[in-house]
């Protein structure tokens, strides 16, 4: 809300010495929050006064142009008394005129410093101004002629000018809604500044008596329309300009000047905060009726855009049909235009939650609906329509109809029963019960019970946002000051700290960090070419998403169910931005959908465990994930020697780092999965579940498939992987014992063994393991060998075994016993030939 | 030649003559002297020590010597050979030294060189900024509080005293899944772990809840339609607006540095009444010659979150009996917060992966 101070002002008296920094730092202290103040007059300074042109004597060029010597008047502001003498380039005016002199010493805006200066053989001592020359508009014809009766020479010119203005532009929240007007504004001064007094309320007026002359009105829903008012004025003038101070502070508010009569209605709204509606009384068939609309019902507002209505929106009609959108915006057909010379005034409190239903339904923000959703005081309608009456009148040349038509009474304010220590118990600090009802008189409450603990209050009819106790508290405590609230920090009762889980998390991000990759964090949207993008097939789980009605883009409308496609895109955009080596991570939840509808409540007492059960299970399932990839090379090349690009490995050893950073080892598994290369994806999965069975799978890893790379504009061989972190958490290893070590000697046995090709290695270890028993304390696959002579279709696996006794050294001959039933083993459930 | 002798005459023997042991002993020592490497320290002390050494002959021939000579020429070539075998041990220790520092100078590197074999990780600085004020909030005894980012609507809005025609839910521009009949919305606000929170635990409670929250604003240089907040609840018995400004001054000087306190201003949330927007102290400049700070603009302050006292009617619908319990919660942009901390101009980086951000802070901020 923007509003000229000096129009705040006129309902209030502000003491000189209290400046508009010191204003405003109250109005924001208590609750209207400074946003800026505007003043034209801003970059001027120095002395800016009126003069009075004594002699001119215009003197020819040899650069062919004329300028004018002259003598100013300009009053004792020169500290002289004589006249002034100024070359001026203008020739717009003549001796005896009034004009503006910024004298040596003043600045003008841009930082132009006024001084004496020798110039066209004279010393101009200062400067006639132009309207462009004090930032006043684009006008540099000549210079600024004012009226004869404008001033005495020497006097500020500011004030003149109407440079000393000042707007201030205040931040108004939703519960303060008559803060939207002067009347609010001018009030909230004389509360909150110190020295302030005498507010005149500008909604305060004699408004002629009702009676049956008026405009017929029929209002069919008393709770959507509670009071309607219609007044008339008729050989309205539609020529007549509108008058410069209401066309500048309306301006200055931040609204166009339309026309007289419409800039006199948005006048009054900016005034009382009562919004007004004008029609072209001349277009009204018959009386006016209040009701819905029908479902279906068509009309065209005054923007000219066709409205379908819902049963909930409240329409005004005459004969013709409907004519307005009530309290929202007017129709078409009745609209005032340049020919009209008879208006009706419409003057009505509309109930704030249609307003806002209709205002969003259809798309329709104006500065009347922003007042009357909020909530209007119902009981300025009639005083509001005088206004606008008489300023018609007053400026447009019209008659006012002697008709006045009020229907409806305003609905009574509730009686709020306050505790009296209340503002004290909830602010912490010493309130007592008189001071809370003083501060709640002072906002415009009735207050009474003084001294009986309990306060009764009923709140003024322009707050209709008191509706409880605490909300008058709020009053209180403002205007108490809440920079008076002191600091004492809560002692709470002793913390457990952070969760095992919330602890977890933060393994796994320190461990992926560890392992050389960087976290991003990206947008969880996607859409169906991010899946094509990663080959994911239609029929693949991870296609079922959850779609937003809103989207912000609509190519990304859905909710994630993997964080590949945002991490993948980040991994192409480092690379689109040169770099060539990198692993980037992300731990974030992904959206399962499952399409439950979860209840709206009541809210007058605690749901029921059944009711809360039931938003539980329409959420979707979120599980925390955390994604990986890296591109490029792991150990980079240098003067080291060649570096050695980034292999499926690399995921698959970083997920598993991942899992130990909880305790957990992860077993691998030969899968096809999108987005991975179909030879070179494995999936994880908890390797405490026994060979065979169908482990808990806890994600993927490996070498994204070539196709997807190319897609993605990623270097081919890109590696990535995705693992369930709520897996990991729950199978986390809580304590894990300590290792028992044997001090005996080690007896290292080394094996080859070729398999088919197809073999997984990790079942011929497995089959080593179980061969070799316990004495076997660990396998460690050194070498892969496929060739000759190994023959086709077959590897050689080579492995060194270690083995150790916990209670002695092993006897000559005991490894090797061992060794051969590993290899027994192998060959049996592996078909594994020693080499 | 091994053995005594016996048939030598003694007199004849003319190297155990006191002059003869004596040039032995100098050509030796002057031979140890003059090796300059091991290697030639090994031929001297073949030559001169060594089992076929001119010395050891000599000492060989004692026994041949008659009893009254063995003694004074046993002595005589002892010492001799202990000489000869001290020179060898010192020289050898003085060349092995430079042989030893030879090596080193040999194996000198540049140093300079670049180390970067390895690729170096690191962490989001919001993820770091929302462990550094969980880590806050919890030495303080709260704890930390979660829930999900796909939210009911009822604990997102109406729970929170947002009813359906609540012209407050205007403000928070919210995403909406489909259909709209599910009343599933992305949550625009950490408060509905409030409410969870509430309608779980009995008071006291004391939590702060770091979360990613959603709202349809376009992307630009200050507004992302995900960002990041902290809220805090506190529901006890007594606790006022006082205790509000306490928590969130601790908070502050925790985070901001000692002497960075708050301030409030009344505003209006519909979760709390009184409600206060809450100015954090400017950390440059601490309100002293604003005029001349970047980070405040001139203010002096920095606009930092909302506040209040938790409304009633929230108590209620979340099962709190307002009779004997008050609260107050508060809520702040972590990733604002960050911004201004370190000055950050444009938001945009913190969510476009870009390696070169995350890598800037490290594991640690």
């Amino acid at each position: 809300m923007k509003a000229p101070l000096s129009w705040i002002k006129e309902y209030v008296d502000v003491p000189a010495d209290v400046t508009t920094e010191e204003l405003t730092r109250r109005l924001t202290l208590t609750g209207l929050k400074l946003e800026a103040v505007e003043s034209p007059g801003a970059q001027i300074s120095g002395p800016l006064v009126v003069g009075r042109v004594l002699t001119m004597e215009p003197e020819p060029q040899k650069n062919g142009k004329t300028i004018n010597w002259c003598t100013v008047d300009v009053g004792d502001a020169n500290g002289t008394g004589e006249p002034q003498g100024i070359v001026c380039g203008a020739h717009n005016f003549a001796p005896g005129d009034l004009v503006v002199v910024i004298l040596p010493g003043g600045v003008l805006p841009g930082n132009f410093e006024i001084s004496a200066r020798k110039t066209y053989g004279h010393l101009s001592a200062g400067m006639i101004c132009s309207a462009r020359e004090l930032g006043l508009g684009e006008d540099h014809d000549g210079i600024i002629v004012l009226p004869a009766d404008a001033g005495e020479p020497g006097q500020d010119a500011r004030g003149v000018l109407g440079l000393d203005e000042e707007v201030i532009e205040l931040e108004v929240n939703p519960d303060r809604a008559y803060a939207l007007s002067l009347r609010g504004i001018a009030r909230e001064v004389a509360v909150s500044v110190e020295g302030a007094t005498g507010f005149r309320d500008p909604a305060l007026r004699d408004t002629p008596p009702a009676n049956d002359a008026g405009h017929p009105v029929v209002v069919e829903d008393p709770t959507g329309c509670p009071v309607f008012v219609a007044r008339k004025v008729t050989g309205f003038d539609p020529s007549a300009p509108t008058p410069s101070f209401i066309a500048d502070r309306i301006a200055a508010a931040g609204m166009r000047s339309i026309s007289l009569a419409v800039d006199v209605t948005n006048y009054v709204m900016l005034e009382t905060g009562r919004p007004i509606h004008g029609y072209d009384a001349d277009k009204l068939r018959g009386p006016l009726v209040v009701r819905r609309a029908a479902a279906g019902e068509r009309m065209v507002t005054l923007d000219g855009t066709q409205r379908v209505l819902s049963p909930e929106d409240l329409v005004v009609t005459d004969d013709s049909g409907i004519i307005g959108l009530g309290g929202v915006m007017g129709g078409e057909t009745t609209e005032m235009s340049a020919t009209t010379t008879s208006i009706l005034v419409e003057a009505a409190h509309w109930d704030a939650v249609s307003m806002f239903r209709t205002g969003k339904r259809h798309r329709i923000t104006s500065e009347a609906g922003k007042r009357n959703e909020r909530g209007v005081d119902p009981t300025i309608c009639e005083a509001a329509a005088d206004r606008v009456v008489e300023l018609l009148v007053a400026h447009g040349g019209g008659a006012a109809d002697p008709g006045v038509t009020v229907v409806g009474t305003p609905p009574p304010m509730p009686t709020l029963t306050v505790a009296g220590d209340r503002a004290a118990r909830v602010s912490g600090m010493e309130i007592s019960e008189q001071t809370a009802a003083e501060m709640l008189r002072a906002v415009g409450c009735e207050v009474s019970g003084e001294g009986t603990g309990t306060l009764s209050v009923v709140p003024p009819p322009w707050r209709p946002d008191l509706t409880d106790p605490q909300d008058t508290t709020e009053e209180v405590v403002r205007l108490v000051g809440y920079d008076k609230v002191p600091s004492v920090v809560p002692v709470p009762p002793a913390g457990r700290g952070l969760t095992r889980v919330q602890q977890l998390r933060r393994r796994f991000s320190r461990t992926a960090a560890a392992e050389g990759y960087t976290e991003v964090v990206t947008f969880p949207f996607v859409g169906d070419a991010d899946l094509d993008a990663l080959g994911i097939p239609g029929d693949d789980p991870r296609r079922t998403l959850l779609r937003l009605e809103n989207p912000l883009s609509a190519e990304a409308p859905c909710m994630t169910t993997t964080l590949l496609p945002g991490l993948l895109r980040a991994a192409a955009r480092n690379v689109g931005l040169g770099a060539a080596s990198f692993g980037l991570f992300e731990t974030a939840t992904v959206t399962l959908p499952t399409g439950g509808v979860a209840p709206i409540l009541p809210v007058d007492r605690r749901p029921t465990e059944d009711e809360l059960r039931s938003l539980e299970e329409a959420l979707p399932r979120q599980p925390l994930r955390l994604g990986l990839v890296a591109v490029g090379e792991a150990d980079a090349s240098g003067w080291w020697g060649q570096g050695r690009p980034v292999s499926w490995a690399d995921a698959v050893d970083a997920a598993r780092a991942v899992a130990d950073s909880v305790g957990l080892e992860l077993a691998a598994r030969a899968t096809e999965r999108a987005p991975w290369h179909p030879g070179r994806c494995a999936e994880l999965v908890l390797a405490a579940v026994e060979a065979g069975d169908d482990g808990t799978v806890v994600g993927h890893a490996g070498e994204l498939h070539p196709k997807v790379c190319a897609t993605l504009g990623l270097p081919r061989g890109s590696v990535a992987a995705e693992l369930d972190l709520d897996v990991l958490v729950e199978h986390a290893v809580h304590l894990r014992p300590a290792p028992a070590f044997s001090g005996y000697p080690v007896a290292k046995e080394d094996v080859a063994l070729v398999v088919d090709a197809g073999v997984p290695a990790a079942s011929v270890e497995a089959a080593l393991r179980e061969g070799a028993g316990e004495l076997l304390e660990s396998v460690r696959l050194f070498d892969v060998y496929t060739g000759e002579q190994v023959g086709e279709g077959r590897k050689s696996l080579a492995y060194a075994l270690r083995f150790r006794a916990s209670d002695r050294t092993l006897k000559e001959g005991e490894a090797a016993a061992a060794r051969e039933a590993a290899v027994a083993r192998a060959a049996e459930l592996t078909g594994a030939a020693q080499r | 030649m091994s053995g005594p002798n016996t048939d030598y005459d003694p007199v004849e023997v003319t190297p155990l003559k006191a002059e003869e042991v004596e040039a032995m002993r100098e050509a030796a020592l002057a031979a140890v002297a003059a090796a300059a490497d091991l290697d030639a320290l090994k031929q001297v002390r073949l030559e001169h020590a060594g089992d076929r050494s001119p010395l050891a002959l000599a000492n060989r021939e004692i026994g041949a010597l008659p009893p009254q000579a063995r003694k004074e020429a046993g002595q005589r070539v002892g010492q001799a050979r202990g000489a000869v075998a001290r020179a060898l041990a010192e020289r050898q220790e003085v060349l092995e030294a430079e042989h030893e520092e030879g090596m080193l100078v040999t194996e000198t590197v540049d140093v300079t060189l670049p180390t970067d074999r390895r690729r170096r990780g690191s962490r989001h600085p919001l993820t770091l900024q929302s462990e550094l004020i969980a880590d806050i909030f919890t030495a303080m005894g709260w704890e930390i509080a979660e829930g999900p980012l796909v939210e009911a609507e009822w604990l997102n809005f109406d729970a929170l005293n947002l009813g359906p025609d609540h012209p407050a839910r205007t403000m928070q521009d919210t995403f909406w899944t489909e259909p709209a009949e599910n009343h599933v919305v992305l949550r625009t606000q950490t408060s509905p772990v409030q409410a969870r929170t509430m309608l779980t635990r009995t008071p006291p409670i004391y939590v702060a809840c770091p979360g990613r929250v959603f709202r349809t604003d376009e992307y630009d240089a200050t507004h992302s339609p995900m960002f990041h907040q902290v809220e805090g609840l506190v529901v006890d018995e007594g606790i006022s607006m006082a205790h509000l400004k306490g928590a969130l001054d601790h908070f502050a000087a925790r985070m901001f540095g000692e002497g960075v306190g708050t301030r409030f201003r009344p505003s209006y949330f519909p979760f709390t009444e009184p409600s206060a927007e809450v100015d954090l102290r400017c950390f440059v400049c601490l309100g002293v010659r604003p005029e001349e700070c970047r980070t405040c603009r001139g203010e002096g302050w920095i606009e930092w979150g909302g506040c209040g006292v938790v409304n009633p009617r929230v108590l209620v619908a979340c099962g709190v009996d307002p009779e004997v319990y008050s609260g107050f919660a508060f809520g702040m942009g972590i990733d604002r917060s960050f911004m201004f901390r370190h000055e950050l101009e444009d938001l945009r980086p913190l969510f476009e992966g870009d390696v070169r951000f995350s890598s800037a802070f490290g594991t640690e901020i």
